[in-house]
């Protein structure tokens, strides 16, 4: 799960990582009035779950409240890698001597969180990893452990020269790693740390994505949660134990598996159709999770064929075909639906589609080219 | 042969009186699977289906049983610490169906299994099944049939499919081995790569890939250095959108961005034959057994 800058900052504030106040703005008024409060030069920062938000035109500076005013009117409401920007960041403009990235994230392949720092910060780090890899260093760490003290010196070095500097940032480091660790990220980031001319080091901008899988003991990082940072469709989505994401294609697909669902949209692909999206309905089944993906499938209005791809081992493929019944009953379908299932009470589950008036398939391929040949004006059988 | 079970294998089930751990222990007792003890906290004394004794801690367990195997069915949130009760208990393979369970609890479990000697197979994985003799997990007995062929595969149910395509057409398994599709797990390809290799019983391997990581890549390596065996691959995920699973900095990382058309290229770099769609694996393998 994504949180905003903002929240981040708040998180790292309370582990006593050196952050300039800020408070979010939700209307230009109140984006002045912020600025007001503060005096002086303010940044205004679009909070959104998309990255480039300078690059997109959502960080300006602004000189004066009405200043503050103008600019929170022009970003609240624009539209950054497709997602409306609803919140503002106000925060007094700091003076910079000096720009790094500082970084962790859990490395599948060190099986550890890995830090990442680059005293050529500021920038977007995959340019540096691309054209100056030795400007960035990287430092494995046994959770078991923690960040011991001399690697937080080591980070602290790489990044300064002046002792008291590298002293302040591997301070950071640690209080970094404890959040990252305390809050069940997967990524954690501060872009720029900077340095200003009087010496102070200061985190200017935060990044941190949280687990979905330690969410269960978070409550609170749950609470912090933004609807509006994702697809309708994907919430709601969440809100049925289903993993969805739409896609621009016209083949509706429900599958149980991520492995077979992402096999059954190539599939489609291979057949010379286009998935409309990924959704898993997972293991364990009941009617109600297919009415919920149902639902969700025939709200996309780019939709002209359903493709229920099923293998039964958990699932019990008798509850899938309950659950088109069902759903079905309550919302008859304007599309067409090829449904095709085998394993775990087959038998019953055929039974069950049979007396409704469904037909069902055993053969993966041919439910595939199915549901593409009724994308292209094919008949049903 | 077989890899990792085979009929010296006894098994404990970790959350034995749990929905699915219930559900599973029957099904590996009609399968055959020898299921020796089962373990629930304070629910020991206690007889499961009327036979399997019922254990608080794995170390009581083993030392009743000389179980040498666990199964773990216990909520995520619990699951890295029935892992590593079991490697503490001398357990030496254990096969961790659970599925949600916070990588970072993974990054603590990984080196205590290994510094404790145990085999770790998942999380999040539908665990392994030597067709005809012994199943540890969920993988659906039926579709199975005692062969040749070593199936590996970080994937549940696309594994179900291939399976049961190559028993439709006669071509039976040696075992078939779920890894999960976790970032972090116990055991990964080369691990089950280099045991099929070895293996006497095991003449061709099927492998199915996701996207994401560099798992496939490296294995693509080992197959081309250390493999005689002829190994068949297919990659999920050709179709999905780029950004969804994995950050940046993770790419920067491994050097890598995981994509389905990079691994595909390992693959027929390494000389191994790709499955285009899964029904392929049928021919690809039958090919190489000829």
């Amino acid at each position: 799960m994504n949180i905003h800058e903002y929240q981040a900052k708040d998180i790292l504030r309370n582990v006593g990582v050196p952050i300039p106040p800020g408070r979010v703005a939700r209307t230009p008024d109140e984006a002045a009035a912020i600025a007001r409060e503060f005096g002086g030069t303010v940044v205004v920062k679009a909070q959104v779950h998309a990255g480039g938000r300078g690059k997109a035109g959502g960080v300006k500076l602004a000189k004066s409240p009405e200043d503050a005013k103008t600019i929170a009117s022009k970003i609240l409401g624009m539209q950054i890698k497709g997602l409306t920007v609803h919140e503002v960041l106000v925060t007094p403009a700091a003076d910079i001597a000096s720009e790094a990235y500082v970084g962790i994230i859990v490395d599948r392949a060190a099986r550890k969180p890995v830090f990442m720092v680059s005293p050529a910060g500021g920038i977007d780090i995959e340019e540096v990893a691309a054209s100056t890899p030795e400007k960035i260093l990287k430092l494995a760490v046994d959770t078991r452990y923690g960040l011991l003290p001399f690697q937080a010196t080591q980070l602290g070095f790489f990044l300064y020269d002046d002792v008291k500097k590298v002293r302040a940032a591997s301070k950071i480091m640690q209080q970094l790693y404890g959040a990252f660790m305390q809050t069940g990220c997967s990524l954690a980031e501060i872009n720029p740390l900077v340095t200003t001319p009087n010496g102070d080091i200061v985190a200017l901008d935060a990044k941190m994505v949280v687990d979905d899988n330690e969410l269960e003991r978070h409550p609170d990082i749950e609470a912090l949660r933004d609807p509006t940072g994702e697809a309708p469709s994907e919430v709601q989505a969440r809100d049925a134990n289903l993993t969805f994401i739409k896609l621009d294609g016209n083949v509706g697909c429900c599958v149980n598996g991520a492995g077979l669902a992402m096999a059954t949209m190539d599939l489609v692909k291979y057949y010379g159709g286009e998935p409309a999206n990924f959704l898993d309905i997972g293991g364990s089944s009941n009617p109600e999770k297919v009415v919920s993906a149902l639902r969700i499938i025939t709200s996309d209005p780019n939709v002209k064929v359903i493709l229920f791809n099923i293998f039964g081992g958990i699932t019990r493929t008798d509850d899938v075909a309950n659950g088109i019944v069902m759903a079905t009953k309550q919302n008859p379908l304007k599309v067409p639906i090829v449904i095709r299932l085998t394993g775990t009470n087959e038998e019953i589950a055929v039974k069950i589609l049979t007396e409704n008036g469904f037909s069902a398939m055993t053969d993966m391929d041919e439910a595939v080219q199915r549901a593409v040949q009724l994308t292209k004006g094919g008949r049903a059988a | 042969m077989s890899i990792f079970i085979d009929n010296s294998t006894t098994v404990l089930v970790q959350g034995i009186t749990g929905r699915d751990g219930s559900f599973h222990a029957k099904q590996m007792l009609e399968y055959g699977t020898k299921v020796v003890a089962g373990v629930t906290p304070g629910k020991g004394g206690q007889k499961f289906e009327g036979k399997v004794p019922i254990f608080d801690t794995v170390t009581e367990a083993v030392r009743e049983t000389g179980a040498n195997t666990s199964v773990i069915y216990v909520p995520p949130m619990f699951a890295a610490d029935a892992i590593m009760e079991a490697a503490d208990a001398a357990v030496r393979l254990i096969v961790a169906i659970t599925e949600g369970v916070p990588v970072l609890d993974m990054t603590k479990v990984y080196p205590f299994v290994k510094e404790h000697g145990a085999r770790l197979i998942g999380p999040n994985c539908p665990g392994l099944i030597t067709p005809g003799t012994s199943k540890v997990g969920i993988i659906p007995g039926r579709i199975c049939t005692p062969g040749n062929v070593g199936v590996v595969s970080r994937s549940g149910t696309l594994t179900y499919e291939v399976v049961y395509q190559l028993t439709r057409a006669g071509l039976g398994q040696s075992t078939c081995v779920g890894i999960g599709g976790d970032p972090i797990n116990g055991t990964n390809f080369i691990d089950c790569l280099a045991a099929f290799e070895n293996d006497s019983e095991t003449n061709v391997v099927a492998m199915m890939g996701e996207i994401g990581g560099t798992d496939e890549q490296e294995a693509a390596r080992f197959i081309k250095e250390k493999m005689s065996k002829p190994v068949v691959g297919f990659i999920a995920g050709q179709t999905a959108p780029p950004g969804r699973r994995m950050g940046h900095a993770g790419a920067i990382i491994s050097g890598s961005a995981g994509t389905a058309a990079e691994k595909i290229a390992a693959f027929q770099q390494a000389g191994i034959g790709v499955a285009k769609r899964p029904k392929d694996f049928v021919d690809l393998v039958r090919a190489r057994l000829a």
